[in-house]
């Protein structure tokens, strides 16, 4: 008996195979083939997905659930680009994700074959590195550095293109073990001077900020931030991605920060006098306008990306390196800041702004979300789409577990919760998990359902319905004198029939009184996944809010009596 | 084939417009060759609205690794984020801005000038000032050779009437730091 030769895509499955995976989330395709055939005798099991954009958001809820690299696998053309908004995603949060793309034959690129695109070309922005491979031998390579990449340092989303010549053929190129990346090299540990630097400057404040982003989730700097937060006696805010790194509900924390962060949270970093961002990039939606920003204040910046020093704001201090590993460093120096009188302000604050919502005048979202906060002890993983209920989860929904709170922030994409929740639920199959959505955003990437159905995923999903596009409408409705446009999601199908055509338990939320009720079944339900449709008021509004491209505070805590002027920030 | 009736078209180069255009910044690559590395780059500098004025790439000292030279102009307030940028980029070795360190510089220039009659004496005085080597002579037109740095050479072409320039190719700058600083 002749021994048979692997091919290109046995090699790539091997690769995959030795890098742990366990899932792919894919959908198969004829320049895919080759791969979808390799997976036939793998122990990977196949998520097959209903969209590929559901595959590319579900890769990237596994991957913010396990810190572990989800992969996606498509075929090439329109496959390869219904993933482009998942990769952007993925790149704007710095999450690791590997997307294998089939493609043509090496010998008709360029030719305009049949579904052939320039994936590596469209893509180029969006990715951390990508790979376009012409031949079977750079596999092993390219699969071992595509995973180094992905999940070293700052991670991001990398791209494999992977012509179906080149899968189909032989491959005996060996595995490999070692990358060699000579313009790749990744901070670990800060400057040691500049470390000592940053203890000085905390040490003199009298108003310090801990300003916690993603970076602390990654590196998992939580109990290091708490025990900076604790010895220097100096309050914490966190940004939407950083929730969970350090838990919201220890007393020094402040919640969330930026356009719909906490009042008290805003006012704190507003009169700090000096803030260090740890794992956090100063995006718009955090600053607000950046001119009139912490002025005054002293500013520490650490981050494993260099080229977020001075990009949106000139640091005092900047430490390259790991969150945690830089903080560990930092503890030992730093003794208790005399900031008596600065706690006792933010505890003011605390106690002056609370969050707050109407309990009278029909469902409330704030009220949902504030109970499922309550049932799920603050322990599930919860996931979000884009828009108001995002912004709702995370004022209510306060995380003290690292990588329980999922988001798409950067990117802002929505239809993003849904098929994230169901790669979570995949990647921590013991933890309950929530996905609260828009029932603008669930139509996005609904199709999902049969995916969660099939793998009988005990996923639970909160559609928050107003029938609206709510967050648009509050800004018509506030800054462009209430004309209405483009956001009347009128046709919107019964949310509750439509998951039931799917064979998923589905429940409905009408009044405040069915609340508990529902939402306690829901969390309790096992067997499989379960839609909870909350029918909330149509108009309703997130604050606090600080308008786009106004200062920390110029931030209203309920709707002003006159028109408001048109936001001048980015969007 | 064409002949000169295609001139290159825009606006002609004068000292002035020339001189305008000091404001450029002198970055150094070492890339991998990698395929892609080029576009990869290249978005770098126009995402941040940054134009590439010249750019030269040739091989390396070591196998599998590239030189580039860009030159560029843009918002300098954004210029240490866009080298920040390329550094990052995982085929880039390492980005640098040359233009302030201490370098060696030069450009080749060809200069095809139309000079018929009593021009031509003219064109080859100002060829040979400048060091120019005629490396074509035809009846209506000659073509000249200088290299040094991009200055002189912008100073030569100035002294053309601008009419008498009907085709101009420069190499782009390339850099060389002195001594063993790395380029």
């Amino acid at each position: 008996m002749e021994s048979r030769v692997t091919t290109g895509a046995e090699k790539l499955i091997q690769c995959l195979e030795r890098e742990g995976v366990e899932y792919i989330f894919g959908y198969s395709g004829g320049a895919a083939m080759p791969i979808f055939d390799a997976l036939v005798d793998s122990d990977i099991e196949l998520i097959l997905v209903r969209h590929e954009q559901g595959a590319a958001h579900m890769a990237d809820g596994y991957a913010r659930a396990t810190g572990k690299p989800g992969v996606v696998l498509v075929t090439s053309g329109p496959g390869a680009t219904n993933t482009v908004t998942g990769l952007l995603t993925s790149d704007m949060d710095s999450v690791p994700v590997i997307v294998l793309t089939g493609q043509t034959i090496t010998s008709m690129l360029g030719k305009d074959g049949f579904q052939e695109a320039d994936v590596t070309g469209i893509t180029y922005a969006v990715v951390k590195h990508s790979y376009l491979l012409k031949d079977a031998s750079e596999i092993p390579r390219a699969t071992r550095e595509a995973f180094h990449i992905a999940t070293t340092g700052r991670p991001g989303p990398v791209l494999i293109d992977l012509p179906k010549d080149v899968t189909q053929g032989p491959c005996d190129a060996p595995f490999v073990e070692e990358v060699d990346l000579p313009g790749y090299s990744v901070p670990t540990h800060g400057d040691p001077e500049s470390i000592r630097q940053a203890a000085e400057l905390l040490m003199a404040a009298r108003r310090p900020v801990l300003y916690i982003g993603h970076g602390a989730v990654i590196s998992n700097a939580g109990k290091a931030v708490i025990r900076l937060a604790e010895k220097l006696r100096a309050p914490i805010v966190n940004t939407l991605l950083g929730k969970g790194a350090a838990d919201e509900t220890h007393p020094l924390h402040l919640g969330m920060l930026g356009m719909h962060g906490t009042a008290y949270a805003n006012k704190a970093v507003d009169a700090c006098d000096c803030i260090m961002a740890i794992g956090a990039r100063w995006d718009d939606r955090v600053t607000g306008k950046l001119d009139e920003f912490c002025l005054g204040a002293t500013k520490i910046h650490v981050d494993i990306d260099p080229s977020e020093f001075g990009k949106m704001v000139t640091p005092d201090v900047a430490i390259a390196g790991d969150a945690r590993l830089v903080l560990e460093e930092l503890i030992p120096q730093i003794s208790a800041a005399d900031t008596d009188e600065w706690l006792t302000q933010c505890e003011s604050w605390k106690k002056r702004y609370p969050l707050k919502y109407a309990k009278q005048g029909g469902l409330r979202a704030q009220h949902v979300l504030d109970r499922l906060h309550e049932i799920s002890e603050g322990n599930a993983i919860i996931t979000t789409d884009v828009g108001q209920h995002q912004m709702w989860a995370a004022q209510f929904c306060l995380s003290k577990t690292n990588r329980h709170w999922i988001s798409s922030g950067g990117a802002g994409t929505m239809g993003f919760g849904f098929p994230a929740a169901i790669g979570a639920q995949l990647g921590c199959p013991d933890s309950k998990v929530w996905a609260v959505v828009g029932d603008g955003g669930f139509q996005m990437t609904q199709m999902e359902l049969a995916t969660a159905a099939i793998h009988k995923l005990p996923v639970k999903c909160l559609i928050v319905n107003n029938n609206f596009l709510g967050m648009v409408r509050q800004w018509q409705e506030l800054f462009f004198e209430n004309r209405l446009s483009g956001v009347d999601l009128v046709g919107n199908p019964d949310f509750v029939k439509l998951a039931q055509a799917y064979g998923i338990k589905a429940l409905r939320i009408r009044r405040p009184s069915d609340v508990d009720r529902i939402l306690r079944e829901a969390h309790a339900y096992d067997e499989g996944p379960c839609i909870v449709v909350a029918e909330v008021v149509k108009e309703d509004n997130v604050f606090p809010m600080i308008p786009a491209g106004a200062p920390l505070s110029g931030m209203i805590v309920e709707k002003p009596k006159e028109q408001m002027a048109k936001p001048t920030g980015s969007t | 084939m064409n002949k000169l009736a295609t001139i290159d078209p825009g606006t002609p180069r004068t000292a002035a417009n020339l001189k305008e255009k000091r404001d450029l910044h002198t970055i150094s690559l070492l890339v991998r060759d990698a395929p892609g590395v080029l576009v990869r780059v290249a978005m770098v500098f126009s995402r941040r609205g940054y134009n590439i004025e010249s750019l030269v790439v040739s091989p390396g000292a070591r196998a599998g690794f590239s030189r580039m030279t860009v030159t560029c102009s843009g918002d300098p307030s954004i210029l240490e984020q866009m080298i920040k940028q390329l550094a990052k980029l995982i085929d880039v070795v390492h980005a640098i801005d040359h233009t302030t360190s201490d370098r060696y510089e030069t450009e080749i220039a060809l200069i095809k000038v139309l000079c018929e009659g009593d021009f031509r004496r003219e064109a080859l005085e100002i060829a040979e000032h400048f060091n120019a080597k005629v490396v074509d002579y035809a009846a209506q037109s000659v073509i000249l050779r200088v290299y040094g740095d991009s200055d002189k050479l912008d100073a030569m072409i100035a002294l053309f009437p601008e009419q008498n320039i009907v085709e101009l190719v420069r190499s782009g700058k390339i850099v060389m730091t002195r001594a063993l600083e790395m380029t």
